[in-house]
C-alpha cells in the first residue's frame, strides 16, 4: 500500500517510550523531548507531504464565529445544558469546506457534546445548524449520516461479535442486500457485495488492519479499535467526517501514515473536523483551528495564529507548550541533560 | 420402574406438536434476541395471538384453515408494530418489561368474559379442526414406527409443522448471511455505531420484531392444530420455557432453536416419567404428583447452570461468547 511506503519523517528522533496518549495530561503532553518547536519539521508525527492548502478560508480576520468563504456546516445559537452546566453554548460557527479543521480545548470544554449535537446523537436545548445548506436540526443521526456527514466516537464503539471485515462492510451505503426482501435473494446483491469487500480490504490495508480482517472486533487492541472505527466511517464515502480524537492511543509511526491518509481525504474533496489534544498534529494538518472552552468558541483561525493567541495559551495550551517536559519538571536542563 | 414405557414416552416427544411449535417460537426468539439483541419476554403473547387468531377465524368467521393462518400472521404483525413503536426507541430493558406486560394483557383479553362470544373466555376454544383435516393429503390409517405411531391426522399436523420449521430455518439462514443480517447483528452489538453509519436502526429492529413474532404466532398455531386453545397455556412461564429451549440450543445459531426445543421437551418428558416413578418406588420422599412438578425445578436449575457455564448454548461458538461483556 502506498501510505506505509512513505519515507520516514524528516529527521526522525528517538521514538517516545510510551506512544499512548492520556487525555488527562493535556498541557503536559507535547509528545516531544527537547527539540525546538518553532520549526515544525522535526516531528515524529509529521505528515510526509505538503499539507496546508489555503490560509485564506475566512471572509474576515480570525475571530470566533468568523464567516467562511465556502462553509459546509453553519451552526447558530446552539446550546445544551446538563443540569446547571452549559456544556455547549455556541453563538455562530462555520466549518470551511474541503479543509481540515481542528477543534481543540480543555477537557470538558464541550467538544464531544458539540459533536453529538451536530451529528444528531443528542438534541440541543436550542439552535439551528445546516449541512450543505440544508437544515440538520431535529434530523435523526442516521439521516444525517446518509447526507454524508459521518462521525466517530471518542469512546470507540466496536461491533464486538462482528469480524473486522464485516464491520467494514457494514459501513458501505446504498446496499441492496440490506433491504429485507432483497436480502434473501443473494443474486441481487452478490456483485455489489464483492465491490464492497474489495474496497473494505483496501481500506483495511491502509489502516494496517488487513491481517486482522477475520478476527472479531472485540479481539482488537484499543488503538486498533480507533483505526477500525475511522476506517468504518470512511466506508460510507462521507463528504464531511467528524473525528473525535482519532489518533488517541495510536502509535507514532501509524499516526504518521494516518495523517497522510487524512490529508489524502482532503485532496479527494472531503471535509474533516477533528478533535485532538496533540498540538503537533493540529499544527501539522489543520488548515483551521477552533478553540472551545466552557462550551463557547473562544478563538478561531489558522493554526499558527491561534496557537500564539495569549487567551488560548492561558486557557488551554499552557505557556510551556514548546518546552521539554523534563525542563518543566526540573529533571532535565535546557540541553537535555538529566539533572535529577 | 418401567423404563421401556418412560423412554418410549420420552422419545415420542421428539415429534410432538408442542415440540414443533416450540421450534418455531424459539426460531422467532433467536431472531429477536440472538441476532437483533431484542429482549422479547412476551413470546407467549405472540403464540396466543397465533392460536386464537387461527381458532376464532375458523369458528366465528368460517374461514378456511389457510386463511385463518393468514389472520394469525397478520395479528402477529399488528402486535409487533404496536409493541415496537413505543419501545424500540428505548433501551433494551424497556422492551423486556413492556413485552412481559403486553403478553399478559393479551392473555387476559382472551380470558375475560367480555369477549366470551368469540373467545369462550376461560374455557378456551376447540373443535376448529375440520378444515385443516379435510386438507390432509396423507393416506388414511395409523402408521409409523417405534415410539412414533400416529393417525394420518396426527401425521398431517406434524408434517405441516415440520415444513413450517424447515421454511423458517431456511429464511433465517438466508437472512442472517445477507447484508440485512449483518446490520441486525451490528445493532445487537452497538446500535449507535450502526446509526452513525446511516442505517435506520428503528426500521431494522421493527422488521426483526415482526419476523420473529410471526414465527412465534405460527408456533402457537402448530401447537393448537391437533389440540385446543386454552388461555391458561399462554402464561409468562410459556415464554420462559421457549427461552430455555433457545438458550439450550444456542441463541445466535440457525439450528440451535430446533435442537433446543427437542432437548427441552425430551428432558421434560423424561423427568415427568422418571420422577413420579422414583417417588412411587420410594426413592423420593414425596408423592408422585409432587415429584412430577419437581421437573420444573430441575429444568430451572439446568437453565441457570447452562447460562452460567455455557452461555452460548450447545451449538453456539465458544469463541464468539468469550467477548460478551
Ligand atoms: N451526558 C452527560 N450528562 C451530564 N453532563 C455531561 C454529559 N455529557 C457531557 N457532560 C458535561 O458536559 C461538559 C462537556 O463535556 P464533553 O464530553 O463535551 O467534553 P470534551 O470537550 O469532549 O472533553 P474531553 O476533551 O475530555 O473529551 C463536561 O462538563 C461534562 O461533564
Ligand atoms: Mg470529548
Amino acid at each position: 500500500m502506498s501510505s506505509n511506503e512513505h519515507p520516514a519523517a524528516p529527521s526522525p528522533r528517538e521514538p517516545q517510550e510510551d506512544g499512548h496518549r492520556d487525555d488527562a495530561e493535556v498541557t503536559d503532553h507535547t509528545g516531544d523531548f527537547g527539540d525546538d518547536r518553532s520549526s515544525g519539521d522535526t516531528l515524529d508525527v509529521a505528515p510526509t507531504h505538503e499539507v496546508h492548502t489555503s490560509h485564506d478560508l475566512a471572509t474576515g480576520p480570525p475571530a470566533p464565529g468568523v464567516g467562511k468563504k465556502d462553509p459546509i456546516l453553519v451552526a447558530d445559537h446552539i446550546s445544551r445544558s446538563f443540569g446547571g452546566i452549559k456544556a455547549v453554548d455556541v453563538e455562530h460557527l462555520e466549518i470551511p469546506r474541503n479543509a481540515i479543521t481542528a477543534l481543540i480545548g480543555p477537557n470538558g470544554a464541550g467538544k464531544t457534546t458539540l459533536f453529538n449535537l451536530l451529528s444528531g446523537f443528542d438534541q440541543p436545548d436550542s439552535g439551528e445548524w445546516s449541512f450543505n445548506g440544508r437544515s440538520l436540526a431535529g434530523i435523526p443521526a442516521w439521516k444525517a449520516a446518509r447526507r454524508g456527514q459521518v462521525r466517530t466516537f471518542q469512546l470507540t464503539k466496536v461491533l464486538q461479535r462482528l469480524t473486522v471485515l464485516e464491520s467494514m462492510k457494514l459501513g458501505a451505503t446504498g446496499q441492496t442486500g440490506e433491504r429485507m426482501l432483497a436480502s434473501i435473494f443473494p443474486f441481487l446483491w452478490r456483485a455489489q457485495e464483492k465491490d464492497i469487500e474489495a474496497r473494505a480490504l483496501e481500506l483495511l490495508q491502509k489502516f494496517k488492519l488487513y491481517d486482522k480482517r477475520a478476527d472479531y472486533s472485540a479481539a482488537l487492541s484499543g488503538g486498533q479499535r480507533k483505526l477500525l472505527e475511522m476506517a468504518r466511517a470512511l466506508m460510507t464515502d462521507p463528504e464531511f467526517v467528524l473525528l473525535d480524537e482519532p489518533m488517541a492511543g495510536v502509535n507514532p509511526a501509524l499516526v504518521q501514515s494516518l495523517l497522510d491518509h487524512v490529508i489524502d481525504l482532503k485532496s479527494e474533496g472531503m471535509t474533516v473536523l477533528f478533535v485532538e489534544h496533540d498540538m503537533h498534529m493540529v499544527r501539522h494538518i489543520a488548515d483551521w483551528v477552533v478553540v472551545m472552552a466552557e462550551g463557547r468558541i473562544v478563538a478561531e483561525g489558522p493554526p499558527d495564529v491561534v496557537m500564539s493567541d495569549p487567551a488560548v495559551v492561558d486557557a488551554y495550551l499552557g505557556s510551556h507548550l514548546d518546552q521539554d517536559i523534563g525542563v518543566i519538571t526540573g529533571r532535565y536542563d535546557e540541553e537535555g541533560n538529566r539533572i535529577s | 420402574m418401567d423404563w421401556g414405557q418412560i423412554l418410549n414416552n420420552t422419545a415420542s416427544f421428539i415429534l410432538s406438536a408442542e415440540t414443533i411449535g416450540f421450534m418455531l417460537a424459539a426460531i422467532g426468539l433467536a431472531i429477536h434476541f440472538g441476532y437483533a439483541g431484542l429482549l422479547n419476554f412476551g413470546m407467549a403473547g405472540f403464540m396466543a395471538i397465533g392460536a386464537y387468531g387461527y381458532a376464532i377465524s375458523i369458528l366465528s368467521f368460517g374461514l378456511p384453515w389457510w386463511a385463518a393462518m393468514g389472520v394469525s400472521v397478520l395479528g402477529a404483525v399488528v402486535f409487533a408494530v404496536v409493541l415496537g413503536i413505543p419501545t424500540l426507541r428505548l433501551r433494551a430493558d424497556y422492551l423486556a418489561i413492556v413485552t412481559i406486560a403486553a403478553a399478559e394483557i393479551v392473555r387476559l383479553l382472551f380470558q375475560t368474559q367480555l369477549f366470551d362470544r368469540w373467545t369462550n373466555s376461560a374455557d378456551g376454544l376447540g373443535g376448529y379442526h375440520e378444515s385443516f383435516r379435510a386438507a390432509n393429503p396423507l393416506p388414511a390409517g395409523t402408521y409409523g414406527w417405534g415410539p412414533w405411531y400416529y393417525t394420518d391426522q396426527g401425521w398431517w399436523a406434524r408434517v405441516f409443522g415440520l415444513v413450517l420449521v424447515a421454511v423458517a430455518v431456511l429464511v433465517v439462514w438466508l437472512l442472517m448471511r445477507s447484508p440485512w443480517g449483518r446490520v441486525l447483528k451490528g445493532i445487537r452489538e452497538d446500535e449507535d455505531a450502526v446509526r452513525s453509519l446511516g442505517k435506520n436502526v428503528f426500521l431494522y429492529k421493527m422488521q426483526a420484531l415482526i419476523i420473529g413474532g410471526v414465527m412465534g404466532a405460527l408456533g402457537g398455531v402448530v401447537i393448537a392444530l391437533p389440540s385446543a386453545v386454552i388461555p391458561q397455556y399462554y402464561l409468562p412461564s410459556l415464554t420462559f420455557f421457549v427461552w430455555t429451549a433457545l438458550l439450550l440450543g444456542g441463541a445466535a445459531t440457525i439450528f440451535g432453536p430446533v435442537l433446543g426445543a427437542v432437548l427441552y421437551w425430551v428432558l421434560m418428558a423424561f423427568l415427568a416419567g422418571v420422577l413420579p416413578a422414583m417417588a412411587n418406588a420410594g426413592y423420593l420422599p414425596m408423592t408422585a404428583t409432587q415429584a412430577g412438578n419437581l421437573r420444573f425445578v430441575v429444568v430451572g436449575v439446568a437453565l441457570m447452570l447452562l447460562v452460567a457455564f455455557r452461555p452460548q448454548g450447545i451449538l453456539g461458538s465458544k469463541k464468539e461468547m468469550t467477548f460478551v461483556k
